[in-house]
């Protein structure tokens, strides 16, 4: 396996011809998730199975299922796609500003729930003021997003905090963990408010500004349930037949997102893992300098000594964990977001699926029916226009979430790499200092004209 | 190097070398062990070349057997220790099995550390047996055992017992006791927790060789950031299999403070022979009062004490005046007897104090110089581990940084 992962990679303008483990085309390889790492040959490098039932995670995400196959507005238009991106680009162009905080607890004699204040600035004239503050709750958030899917269905909507986390867990709303989802929600709002399409839409910025009563009364109208169940059933039923023309691009791309959710899983395990065992380090280097000092008690002679040594690791000790706040701020929560972007970007090639058997389902018909052919081929008109929204919309937005991706994950790591470093020049001044001043002691010791100065 | 009346030049001894072997013990079973091979060089002082005087192959149990001798032989000295006989405060991956090369190779140099130690120390570089234990391979076990310095040796429960019931053991041995208690325990907590830390350490730098494998895997469906991702993980590789060369290191410096750790069993063992000497005086010294009262109630016939010729003389009669006379006159010679032994026995505890605490003197001076050369050694240690870690993040951050 040693030999394997060195190996050259083919570098050409396009996907590496080979080397990469990618399932055959035309195959609907079976949804990665979070499949076990391969077997690793040496001991050294410590196996992450047995971690996998720590790091269980659910995400109750119901809107996968929720295909409604309206699709309001979408640019169509390559042009204003571009103009959109660029628009993202600068922030000095930005006109939405958003923020999540003040989470507060509110108990009622059927539950108990957090809600998040969030404060909307901006200067588009479409809001009636400059200035927005709203409460919301977790189901708020889950809402809005099963609107922007179905208005949206193949683009690539930021994902959602879990609903919850089961092990590890004592109660369910304890500090971190409350913290930890604030953050997220805040990811989320500002995901979408940079979101050159998703930052028009209607119920975003209903759930921005709405009064809870406006919310409420909101949420009622759209589509009715029996509806939405009946679209439900039968995109179930078109997912079971599997995809089988599939263009090209696209194929790349759920390889792509296949791999990519493989290793992001990884990399999430692998990242919280690192956190865990510095905390164990930290907690072991708490009990060792003092070890030095309660010995300094019994040796005249080795005072200075011990004690330096013990206040040397006293100091490591809390380089340890200044690090271990900086991966817990840097790296985790942006790596965790992808291992959800990853589920998400699963969910929408499937709805591109989807859209795409409809369509293919119909032109089957068309090759057997002999009657109503007009409608059908009417039908078939408006499918294909349908595919092709769907396609290019994702197309586009593929490439924005690539980009994004790529920037997210370089700085991610380089802040990680940061941290370490800071963290290990830290220590070497501590060590040096402490080892400069025993030579000098030593150079005094065996100098007698010269007076002790410590 | 060292100069005593067997070496004629300086000497140089080495152990540089470990063998497993096979043979039979003394119940004629297979057995496996390991051999080590001792070299000991004549320097001369002239040009210092060395030229190789003796080598021979020696087992853990025949350096056993010399510190046993050493030890009942000069039991004012603070003999120095063995490496330990089987691994102790071991971290999880590093081996327990005595076999282990590596167990061996660090076994190898706390043997040759003992005899440079042996070699170095005043006095016991000048003893026979350990002269013939750096030249004489064949027969060495059986000259030891000809010193019948197993029959010499203080029974362990006498000792005990000396421990207790003394009643004016020399403060500066009491206090010693203490001290090296305290020292046993200390280090042994150290190197406890430290195992424990090298453990820790140990994982954290090891889950950062999965990134390298990952990243690697990853790297092949990137276009702009493979080749990132490619080196980055490389890096990563780099730092998870330093902590092996680290830890390794730091393994040395345990086995230094774990040489004090066993010094300080080697100085009770010197307050235990001053404990064992003060009480058998005092028990001769108390044993010759009372002969003296026994025959001073003898002379005056007073019974002021209860004995049981007292007794029986009361039951079966007075004794004869030849009978007392006799019995006065055995007495006398055995109190005789007693001052002398007293007298020799006052001597040699004063000389044992006089030279044990010498000996003492010049270990505690060794100890502060050695452990604090040690701790000193441990923070060169630390500062080359926080030197590579700052490498590899930086050509990581590098990495990263171009993705």
């Amino acid at each position: 396996m040693e030999g394997e992962r060195r190996a050259p990679r083919a570098r050409s303008c396009g996907l590496p011809a080979g080397g990469a483990p990618a399932p055959s085309p035309g195959v609907d390889a079976p949804v990665p998730g979070r499949s076990g790492p391969p077997a690793l040959p040496r001991a050294e490098v410590l196996d992450l199975d047995e971690d996998e039932d720590d790091l269980e995670v659910f995400s109750k995400d119901a809107s996968l299922m929720d295909m409604n196959s309206f699709s309001p507005m979408m640019p169509t238009s390559p042009l204003s796609m571009i103009n959109q991106v660029k628009f993202e680009d600068e922030p000095d162009l930005k006109d939405l500003f958003i923020t999540v905080d003040e989470p507060e607890s509110h108990v009622t004699t059927i539950e108990t729930f957090i809600t998040y204040r969030i404060i909307t600035k901006t200067s588009r004239g479409e809001f009636d003021s400059s200035e927005f503050e709203v409460r919301r709750r977790y189901q708020d958030f889950l809402w809005l997003k099963g609107k922007l899917e179905e208005a949206h269905p193949t683009l690539i909507i930021p994902p959602l905090p879990e609903k919850f986390i089961v092990k590890g867990m004592v109660e369910r709303f304890n500090d971190d963990f409350i913290e930890t989802r604030r953050k997220a929600l805040h990811k989320f709002l500002n995901r979408i408010a940079d979101h050159p399409t998703l930052t028009f839409n209607e119920d975003f910025k209903v759930f921005l500004t709405a009064q809870a009563w406006e919310l409420s009364s909101h949420k009622k109208q759209g589509p009715g349930l029996l509806s939405r169940m009946g679209q439900t059933v039968r995109a179930v039923a078109m997912s079971m037949r599997g995809v089988k023309s599939r263009p090209e691009e696209f194929m790349e791309m759920n390889n792509f997102i296949e791999i990519f959710s493989q290793k992001i899983n990884l990399i999430d395990k692998i990242s919280q893992r690192i956190y865990k065992e510095e905390r164990e380090y930290s907690d072991e280097m708490k009990e060792y300098g003092p070890i030095h000092v309660l010995w300094s008690a019994s040796e005249e002679d080795l005072v200075d000594t011990l004690k330096g040594v013990a206040s040397c690791i006293d100091k490591c000790c809390k380089a340890t964990e200044k690090r271990m706040s900086g991966l817990s701020e840097a790296l985790l929560p942006v790596v965790h977001e992808y291992v959800l972007y990853s589920e998400m970007l699963m969910g929408v090639m499937k709805r591109r699926d989807q859209i795409q058997a409809e369509l293919d389902s119909k032109v089957e018909a068309l090759t057997y029916k002999k009657a109503d052919t007009d409608l059908l081929t009417e039908e078939i008109g408006k499918l294909e226009d349908k595919v092709e929204c769907a396609n290019n919309a994702l197309k586009a937005d593929w490439e924005r979430w690539k980009h994004n991706m790529q920037n997210d994950i370089k700085s991610a790591f380089t802040d990680m790499a940061e941290e370490n470093i800071h963290y290990y020049e830290q220590c070497l001044a501590t060590w040096e200092s402490f080892l400069a001043s025993q030579t000098d002691l030593h150079m005094e010791e065996t100098s007698e004209d010269k007076p002790e100065s410590h | 190097m060292t100069e005593n009346n067997f070496w004629l030049k300086k000497i140089e001894i080495s152990v540089s070398e470990a063998e497993k072997r096979t043979g039979r013990n003394a119940m004629n079973m297979q057995e496996t062990y390991t051999a080590y091979l001792i070299e000991t060089r004549s320097v001369d002082h002239t040009d210092g070349q060395s030229v190789l005087t003796d080598s021979l192959w020696r087992r853990y149990s025949e350096f056993e057997l010399l510190r046993n001798y050493l030890l009942v032989y000069y039991p004012h000295v603070v003999v120095p220790p063995l490496p330990e006989k089987r691994a102790e405060f071991v971290w999880h991956k590093l081996s327990a099995d005595n076999m282990d090369p590596d167990f061996v190779e660090r076994r190898r140099i706390g043997l040759e550390n003992f005899l440079l130690r042996v070699a170095s120390h005043p006095i016991l570089c000048r003893d026979k047996i350990f002269y013939l234990f750096l030249t004489q391979e064949g027969n060495w076990k059986e000259t030891v055992n000809e010193t019948g310095f197993q029959l010499k040796a203080d029974s362990r429960l006498k000792a005990l017992n000396a421990t207790f019931r003394v009643k004016n053991p020399d403060k500066r041995f009491t206090e010693l006791k203490h001290y090296s208690d305290e020292l046993q325990s200390v280090i042994s907590h150290l190197l406890r927790v430290r195992a424990r830390v090298a453990d820790r350490l140990y994982g954290v730098y090891k889950v950062h060789g999965n990134y390298g494998r990952v990243f690697s895997e990853w790297s092949a469906i990137e276009k702009e950031m493979g080749d990132g991702l490619q080196s980055a993980g490389h890096h990563m590789d780099v730092y998870a299999s330093s902590i092996d060369d680290i830890l390794e290191d730091e393994e040395h410096y345990a086995d230094q403070l774990k040489e004090y750790l066993f010094y300080a069993e080697a100085l009770r063992a010197v307050c235990r022979k001053h404990e064992l000497m003060q009480y058998d005086l005092e028990m001769a010294a108390q044993d010759l009062a009372s002969k003296k009262q026994q025959c001073e109630e003898l002379a005056t016939g007073t019974v002021r004490t209860f004995s049981l010729k007292g007794m029986t003389t009361k039951l079966f009669g007075q004794e004869t005046p030849e009978q007392r006379e006799a019995r006065i006159k055995v007495l006398e010679e055995q109190i005789n007897e007693g001052e002398q032994q007293l007298k020799s026995k006052n001597l040699e505890g004063r000389e044992f104090v006089k030279n044990a605490w010498a000996d003492i003197e010049r270990f505690k001076e060794q100890k502060n110089h050695d452990l604090k050369e040690a701790l000193i050694s441990y923070a060169v240690m630390q500062i080359s581990m926080c030197k590579k870690g700052i490498q590899v993040w930086t050509n990581a951050k590098e990495c990263f940084s171009k993705m």
